[in-house]
């Protein structure tokens, strides 16, 4: 689904990502994991073109990711759901309208808008809390409500950045627990973090990153930093 | 589908502008000024125009003919003057009538009218000339000319030939400048308040950088992230234009209270609603497209995330 041909990122002086190459496969659950600045948030912004690789190309369905024209590129950022540590939600609108926006950006009819939303955000726990801008919600609801807006266009991928780094453990289990439904759906899951904890229990696939580089590619690894 | 964007476009365009509250009333206040500027110098072109019209009516070419001139005469150079194609009207106005006319004007100058009494008639008699267009008139005074000259035939019976030409072109060319530099100045407003609307959008833009990246990042195409901040340059025009109408109206009284012992004729009020349709065009139509420069500008600066 994901393959990335000897992809290199440098940032002015300092080497983000070197000869990076690796697959992922459809319906499966990786973690990546590196010390701060091992790239791992820059592979990210590859799969969603946020970046552009220096070197190497980054393959999505066999499409390079680098080479959808402009117009195009919305149509494939709605194959994937992203969700971060920083939330990233819209501020000036409510939990609905954070999901609306996405359902209707990408073209879906009012009356689904109005009936997959309350449903998608009972899935992730916030069946009451409709009508509550972000800053009405707490850390760990926050980013139940990143994750309800990743998942209501049915990606085919959801990248997650970190999610749980603003998180309490319980917060953090819960989401995490989220994340495997999603996975058991069918939909591909890449999920970078620092906790070692959610890594060693996921007891999937996971990348070790360190200093641009993969140096580690486990089918069931554990935390090894 | 297309409908529904277009209505999801414009919903997201008016909401912003509600929420955006205090930049959206700057954006306004902006192009207020602009379009009243605008309007103003609309309002006043036509004004001076017709000003100059009803001065050039009144305008004419007089002659003065001498004391002892026969009036055979002069009623035969009537006759001539009036199968010229350029003249419109030829009056004749009679020694004694210029007299009474004269005793008219000045009834309240004693001392004038005493003396008068005391010389006798002074006025020769005289022959006042409505040209069809105020251009001709140098050609009816040359036409004059030539019945005056005695080698050419003419009677020699015309003491003086006047006519205001000097100032109706003089008048025109006043006219003219205030025109040309009112739209000079309506243009640098225009350019100005482009500036000031697109600052306050790049505003509003630049504070939702991120609200934009994530659009972008949920697969938001860029109708969908340009068009409302579009919508919004739009509703601002609207609505400037509408308050630079409604602020028209009482500066329209002052001008008409200020200048009807000048200029009785026009009234720049009844001009206003006459034509309140295409003032109403003109503003809206500025401000639309002021709106949609300014915003448009601003999107392609700032919205490139």
């Amino acid at each position: 689904m994901i393959y990335f041909d000897k992809v290199c990122k440098i940032y002015s002086n300092s080497v983000a990502l070197e000869d990076v190459t690796f697959t992922v496969l459809p319906g499966e659950f990786i973690s990546i994991v590196g010390h701060s600045g091992a790239g791992k948030t820059t592979l990210l912004k590859m799969i969603l073109a946020e970046d552009c690789p220096t070197s190497g190309n980054v393959y999505f369905d066999s499409v390079d990711i680098h080479k959808v024209s402009k117009g195009k590129l919305p149509l494939l950022r709605r194959r994937i759901g992203s969700v971060f540590q920083d939330f990233r939600l819209l501020p000036n609108k409510t939990a609905y309208e954070n999901i609306a926006f996405t359902m209707e950006a990408s073209g879906r009819p009012d009356d689904e808008i109005k009936s997959d939303i309350p449903h998608v955000l009972e899935l992730v726990g916030l069946g009451g809390k409709l009508a509550n801008f972000p800053h009405e919600l707490s850390g760990g609801e926050r980013q139940r409500l990143a994750i309800a807006r990743a998942i209501i266009n049915q990606p085919d991928l959801l990248i997650a950045d970190e999610p749980t780094g603003n998180l309490d453990p319980i917060n953090t289990a819960e989401i995490i627990e989220i994340f495997k439904k999603i996975n058991q759906i069918g939909t591909t899951v890449i999920l970078t973090t620092h906790n070692k904890k959610v890594i060693d229990s996921l007891g999937r696939r996971v990348i070790t990153l360190d200093q641009g580089r993969v140096v580690r590619d486990d089918k069931e690894g554990k935390y090894a930093l | 589908m297309v409908w529904i964007n277009i209505k999801r476009i414009l919903k997201l365009g008016f909401v912003n502008f509600w929420r955006n509250g205090l930049v959206s009333v700057a954006s306004v206040f902006a192009m207020t000024i602009t379009l009243f500027a605008i309007g103003s110098i609309y309002l006043g072109t036509n004004f001076l125009n017709s000003a100059l019209s009803e001065v050039k009516n009144k305008v004419d070419i007089s002659i003065a003919f001498k004391l002892d001139a026969p009036e055979d005469q002069i009623v035969a150079l009537q006759k001539d003057l009036t199968l010229l194609p350029e003249v419109k009207e030829v009056v004749y106005s009679s020694k004694d009538q210029e007299l009474t006319a004269f005793r008219a004007r000045h009834q309240d100058n004693a001392v004038l009218i005493g003396s008068l009494d005391e010389v006798g008639n002074p006025f020769g008699a005289r022959l006042n000339i409505r040209a069809v267009d105020p251009t001709q008139y140098e050609k009816i005074a040359r036409f004059i000319g030539t019945k005056n000259d005695p080698s050419t035939g003419g009677g020699n019976i015309i003491d003086q030939v006047s006519y205001k030409k000097d100032v109706v072109d003089k008048m025109a060319d006043l006219i003219n400048t205030s025109q040309r530099v009112g739209w000079a100045v309506a243009l640098v407003l225009a350019l100005l308040s482009i500036f000031a609307v697109f600052n306050t959008i790049s505003l509003a833009i630049y504070t939702s950088r991120e609200e934009i990246s994530v659009m972008r990042l949920v697969g938001a195409g860029n109708p969908y992230v340009k068009g409302p901040f579009m919508i919004e340059g739009v509703i601002a025009g609207v609505i400037a234009s509408l308050l630079a109408l409604i602020l028209l109206y009482p500066s329209v009284l002052w001008v008409r209270d200020t200048t009807v012992g000048v200029y009785g004729g026009i009234n720049l009020v009844s001009f206003y609603f006459s034509n309140f349709g295409i003032i109403l065009v003109l503003l809206l139509g500025s401000g639309i497209l002021l709106g949609l420069l300014a915003s448009y500008w601003a999107v392609r600066r700032y919205a490139k995330i």
